[in-house]
């Protein structure tokens, strides 16, 4: 995290495919699996050339049947080994929920901690690609909300890497949701295998007349957003938890508290979304007693994504609907 | 139905079809070479020459097919690739989101299509644009999902043709729900009787659905012909990763036949899947029928084939082409001649240009379409949404004047 690491450009699924071969470079404990990672590359080619380098014993393609896959890695995390799954869709993680949330999530505590689970499930999220409903949905408050799992968003291409390396580290189960249009943004990444530390949220621009709090692809968007206000005179704080669970809701509450005003952004239906469980801390904390304004959240419609290009726009936040509801924030109250 | 040999070991005519329904002890040492060969339990009425084979249990299936009828499969057949091809290109031209091909399963899906009855139902996966062809389920509505415009255009309950199941191995399930009403509600045990066929692929036979669609179907005898198109490939995945036994084989474990017929012959295709739909009508079923075919294109328009397969391969299916051996046939027997099969493409043109046609003027979906059909009635916060949705667009009118 110094002098000694080198940064250059690469794009998010490059850095993600970094991570993995690093991981495995150092410790034969860590492998891969999932649908098509092997020759194919990934359907998202975020697994690439990593058969050829580490071979099929280690990056193994398997049948089409995501239960199987995640069971697969909790049985071998509780033998020692560091498995990464991969799953094609994170909507697919729907057909191997039972394994994740009754099996890995839980396993440490019921065994009274004489066992971990220490794996990793890296799935991509997010619309935006034409995918339609059941390719393209935001699924990250199933995962917050249960106790044993760890939930982390990369939002950039350093943090796709550091994230994913930490991910790899952390002796509990960890979700990885990836977007999928970040994939081939570029963006800087040091080309040592650094560690973001999950639970530690970033600041990636400050202000002082509110604070936007946005996960995944909505980080890029808000900082977009934030150059346009700019330009009106409004200055905004952008906060990136990057990890969702355990949150860093010291970060988030201290910026609040400076600007008096929050706007929680994310992709994700508003009704039982997680920026509703931000905007309910933010109303426990200390911050609440600062706050100029009501805490905001803008969201995806409550609607499935629509398949036609204009609607499923439509249907997420965009940089002009931020710009909007961060006016409308700063300058009604 | 005596015992559980005689379950899994069909016998559709005088003698049985499936009696080879093991492995060898080579085959299961080689392990998953059994799966990849056609094999000798292949059922097959037209050999890729095109020169009719005798099939003491299936030829009864077909005594109807005379020349008048082959020539209407070959028309299906021809006009379904036509419809499929001109659905890549206006892909690859950017008026289509993606389209997923069906390229040399023709025969596997109008001979499974033509075989049903009108009362018979159908769960299509998503790439069953041939079976949706005989269902009169037109291509312009199979278009509308995939330019975008919506996501299922026909109503299945009328169609008899369910809508198209995008996640893998889903509407296995439902089909056996639906067979089991068929069952329940008296529609099963004679020859009038109903029954239901449910299209899936080699690669969904690894789903946890697709398992427990073959165990309720069982345990409720339900009136259901599981129609596994094994196409070889599940998008870069041989069906090596997914089973080391022929797939068809796979049914003996749950207690119903299984057959493997060759997916490029239509009329074996057609007379299998009339007996397997009889069997269920019945009161026999369920059944499993192992399409053996091939995917000659992509797995859709975002998949690259040349990543994972040796062109040779295609080369050898192309052999095998379900099409040209009923050419072939009609011709050698002057069953067909020239002008037939000019008339067939000319007929196969002017399709291709309506198709294009209606696509590219195709009406995009109104904004508002958004809050639609989310719930069975409508909803006061949804409605909220529209009206504040439709204001803002309203803001944006004239703007540009002012």
């Amino acid at each position: 995290m110094t002098a000694t690491t080198d940064t250059r450009e690469i794009t998010y699924a490059e850095a993600v495919r970094e991570a993995l071969g690093q991981a495995m470079e150092s410790d034969d404990r860590v492998f891969l699996f999932g649908e098509d990672v092997g020759t194919y590359g990934g359907a998202f080619g975020v697994t690439g050339d990593l058969v050829h380098r580490f071979g099929e014993d280690r990056v193994r393609d398997t049948p089409i049947s995501e239960l199987g896959i995640v069971g697969a890695a909790v049985g071998a995390a509780l033998a020692g080994m560091r498995p990464i799954v991969e799953i094609q869709f994170s909507d697919f993680t729907a057909q191997a929920m039972d394994q994740i949330v009754n099996q890995a999530a839980k396993i440490h505590f019921m065994l009274g901690g004489a066992a971990e689970v220490p794996m990793v499930l890296r799935a991509p999220g997010g619309s935006g690609t034409g995918a339609a409903a059941q390719h393209s949905q935001s699924l990250e408050a199933w995962f917050a909300h249960i106790p044993g799992l760890k939930v982390v968003m990369p939002a950039t291409v350093a943090d796709a890497k550091g994230l994913l390396l930490a991910a790899i580290d952390d002796p509990n189960p960890v979700v990885v949701l990836e977007h999928k249009l970040l994939y081939k943004q570029s963006g800087p990444a040091p080309q040592e295998a650094t560690r973001t530390p999950l639970g530690k949220a970033a600041v990636r621009r400050t202000g002082t007349d509110l604070t936007i709090v946005a996960t995944g692809v909505m980080v890029s968007r808000a900082l977009e957003a934030a150059e346009q206000l700019a330009a009106e005179g409004i200055t905004a704080t952008v906060v990136d938890p990057r990890t969702l669970k355990p949150l860093d809701e010291q970060t988030i509450v201290d910026t609040v508290t400076a600007t008096g005003r929050a706007l929680l952004v994310q992709e994700a239906p508003r009704s039982g979304g997680f920026m509703s469980e931000v905007s309910a801390m933010l109303c426990d904390s200390p911050a609440f007693g600062y706050l100029r304004a009501p805490v905001r959240r803008l969201c995806g419609l409550d609607v499935p994504i629509p398949y036609a290009p204009q609607l499923e726009r439509a249907a997420v936040p965009q940089v002009p609907d931020i710009v909007a509801e961060a006016t409308k924030l700063v300058r009604e109250w | 139905m005596s015992s559980p040999e005689q379950w899994t070991h069909p016998q559709p005519g005088d003698s049985s079809a499936a009696t080879a329904a093991k492995p060898t002890p080579e085959q299961v040492i080689a392990g998953l070479r059994a799966t990849s060969e056609g094999g000798a339990d292949l059922v097959q009425l037209l050999t890729p020459e095109g020169e009719r084979v005798d099939s003491p249990e299936f030829d009864r299936y077909v005594t109807d097919i005379d020349g008048a009828r082959l020539r209407s499969l070959f028309r299906d057949m021809t006009l379904v690739r036509r419809f499929d091809r001109e659905a890549n290109a206006l892909q690859r031209q950017g008026q289509l989101g993606i389209w997923v091909p069906l390229l040399g399963q023709e025969a596997a899906q109008i001979g499974a299509g033509r075989a049903l009855r009108p009362m018979d139902m159908a769960f299509p996966s998503y790439r069953e644009h041939g079976v949706a062809w005989c269902r009169n389920v037109s291509p312009q509505d199979l278009l509308g999902i995939f330019r975008c415009s919506d996501h299922s255009g026909w109503d299945p309950v009328a169609a008899r043709f369910h809508p198209y199941t995008i996640v893998i191995g889903n509407q296995v399930l439902n089909a056996a729900g639906y067979a089991m009403g068929q069952r329940f509600d008296g529609h099963v045990g004679d020859d009038d009787g109903e029954a239901t066929i449910c299209f899936f692929g080699d690669g969904a036979t690894s789903q946890g659905d697709v398992h427990e669609g073959f165990v309720w179907a069982a345990v409720y005898d339900a009136p259901l012909v599981f129609f596994c198109q094994n196409n070889q490939w599940a998008i870069s995945e041989p069906t090596e990763r997914q089973s080391r036994l022929p797939l068809y084989q796979r049914a003996q474990g749950y207690g119903f036949p299984g057959i493997r017929v060759d997916g490029n012959d239509v009329l074996a295709c057609l007379a299998v899947t009339r007996w397997a739909l009889d069997e269920c009508r019945t009161g026999n079923g369920p059944m499993l029928i192992e399409a053996f075919t091939y995917r000659m294109d992509a797995h859709t328009t975002t998949d690259d084939p040349t990543r994972y397969r040796l062109s040779d391969e295609l080369e050898a299916w192309k052999l095998k082409d379900p099409i040209e051996r009923v050419r072939a046939y009609l011709s050698r027997n002057g069953l067909a001649d020239n002008d037939f099969f000019e008339e067939i493409a000319a007929e196969a043109d002017n399709f291709a240009a309506e198709i294009r046609d209606f696509c590219v003027n195709m009406p995009d979906p109104p904004p508002d379409r958004i809050f639609s059909e989310v719930y069975a009635e409508p909803s006061p916060v949804l409605e909220a949404q529209r009206a504040e949705y439709l204001s803002y667009l309203d803001g944006f009118v004239g703007a540009g004047e002012r």
